[in-house]
């Protein structure tokens, strides 16, 4: 199994709700990788009625499920923990997702000490524009 | 550096993270950062990053742990402080 395969079998998500479809690139300093919002997904019948558009706070999922989760698994690849959890985000939204986009999010590391993870996160669309970006943390609950 | 230039610092670097104003306007030693200053547990990380940055020093797991309130990181700090 290719190292990020086992990345993404180790997440703790499903759909609905898995906002991870490949990682491109994994490395101790950050990680890349892509997801498609399928025009299917149910959030679209409602946001907004007759006008779909990804909602930020699915944007921020992906960028924490991609740039956060993802880097977590692989930084602690050999541990055992019980809980993980999402503390804080500061985000800049600058272009619309639309349905069936394909985005691509690039995540820097700015530290992972005493078990939080904090990262510096952009997403990019198929033109490669930056829709969005910001700084994200998570934490390791022991 | 004595303990009052100690504690000038570690206000200016725990300012940020306050939700608690009049905790912080009273601050003395037996400050608790998360039930007094009701710092964010999660920002407890940053306020220890920003301690090393600013007294120049590498905080350790177990002296973090024991970083909870303004007498003992005080202690650590004149620790670490020492041992440069």
């Amino acid at each position: 199994m290719k190292e990020t395969d086992l990345i993404l079998s180790k997440l703790p998500y499903q759909k609905p709700f898995l906002f991870v479809d490949e990682l491109l690139q994994i490395d101790e300093d950050g990680v890349t990788g892509t997801f498609t919002f399928d025009e299917k997904l149910e959030f679209y019948t409602g946001h907004f009625k007759d006008n779909p558009i990804t909602p930020g706070v699915i944007l921020i999922e992906t960028m924490a499920q991609i740039g956060l989760v993802c880097l977590g698994i692989y930084l602690t690849f050999d541990e055992n923990f019980s809980k993980i959890a999402f503390s804080s985000s500061e985000v800049e939204f600058l272009k619309p997702v639309y349905p069936n986009e394909k985005v691509t999010v690039i995540s820097e590391k700015v530290y992972f000490r005493f078990g939080k993870l904090k990262c510096k996160v952009r997403m990019l669309n198929s033109q490669n524009e930056e829709v969005c970006n910001g700084t994200l943390s998570g934490i390791i609950i022991k | 550096m004595n303990k009052l230039e100690i504690i000038d610092q570690l206000k200016t670097v725990v300012k940020p993270y306050i939700k608690n104003q009049e905790a912080f306007d009273n601050l003395s030693e037996t400050t608790d950062f998360i039930n007094d200053l009701k710092i964010n547990s999660a920002n407890l990380v940053d306020v220890i990053l920003d301690i090393e940055e600013v007294f120049d020093i590498v905080i350790d797991n177990a002296s973090m742990e024991k970083m909870l309130d303004v007498k003992s990181t005080l202690a650590i700090i004149e620790t670490k402080l020492a041992e440069k």
